[in-house]
């Protein structure tokens, strides 16, 4: 018994490791162009200019771990009152790996009410997801999800 | 056109209602290689906007990031009576508008 299902096993195992070979090789081949951490870093300075960004007052609502990178639900909620005195003015989204860093850029005022913003996106790759928050104040916060990726988006290419 | 708008039809004075948007479109990313190789060319949805009877209350910036088909969900303060528009525009020219009404007591 035990020698009729040695091989079998070890054959499943090769079987295995050769299809993770091929999705590698697969991963590796699809990758045109990709936003690094610097470009990410380059998108945010060029987006809210040299102003520091503190960690906090952002809650950035994403699964850490996503099946399918075509379409990710986000939220993104900042601690604030929302009058006309102290209110969010912009929340903006980037990436590290997609080919492009920028994911979203939303202008809010203080008829929002509610600094929440729900919306969906796409990932190819696993990554870190940034929020950043600008207040009527001048200030900037941010929240940093890590997101794992099984199936990544943009992967699906026609050519042979 | 096929967008889909949720608004609720009544609110109270001052009340925060949550809007929901969601538009059909491809959203191609510009990335992509078709069969023979060539890159398919970007066409993406750019822009959308959301006014209270005629004030900007909400604006976004999309990328190619966004998934297909674009669900927003924002919330406003229900102020007066009136008509929310909506307007997403991008790229070849692409322009969607669509309204919805709220009775405000």
């Amino acid at each position: 018994m035990e020698r009729e299902t040695d091989p079998s096993r070890r054959d499943m195992l090769k079987a295995a490791g050769t299809l993770a070979a091929g999705c590698g090789a697969l991963l590796l081949r699809v990758s045109p162009a990709e936003a690094t951490p610097a470009a990410m870093q380059a998108a945010i300075r060029n987006v809210i200019g040299e102003a520091a960004v503190k960690p906090g007052k952002v809650t950035l609502d994403i699964p850490p771990l996503v099946e399918n990178g075509n379409t990710v639900a986000l939220t993104v909620t900042v601690d604030s009152p929302m009058t006309p005195a102290s209110f969010v003015k912009a929340i903006h989204i980037f990436n590290e790996k997609n080919p492009q860093p920028n994911v979203i850029g939303i202008h809010l005022g203080p008829r929002a009410g509610k600094a929440s913003v729900s919306t969906r996106i796409r990932l190819a790759d696993s990554q870190k997801v940034i929020a950043i928050a600008e207040l009527s104040d001048g200030s900037f916060w941010s929240d940093t999800v890590d997101v794992v990726v099984t199936l990544a988006a943009c992967v699906e290419d026609l050519s042979p | 056109m096929s967008a889909l708008i949720n608004v609720p039809a009544r609110a109270k004075r001052g009340e925060i209602i949550t809007i929901k948007t969601l538009i059909s479109h491809i959203m191609e990313t510009g990335f992509r290689h078709g069969v023979t190789g060539d890159l398919i060319p970007r066409d993406i949805i750019t822009s959308f906007v959301c006014r209270y009877n005629g004030e900007e209350i909400f604006r976004a910036e999309l990328f190619p990031a966004c998934a297909a088909n674009p669900f927003i969900t924002f919330n406003t303060v229900a102020t007066e009576s009136g008509t929310l528009t909506f307007t997403w525009s991008g790229d070849n020219g692409f322009a969607a508008t669509e309204t919805a009404s709220i009775a405000v007591e």
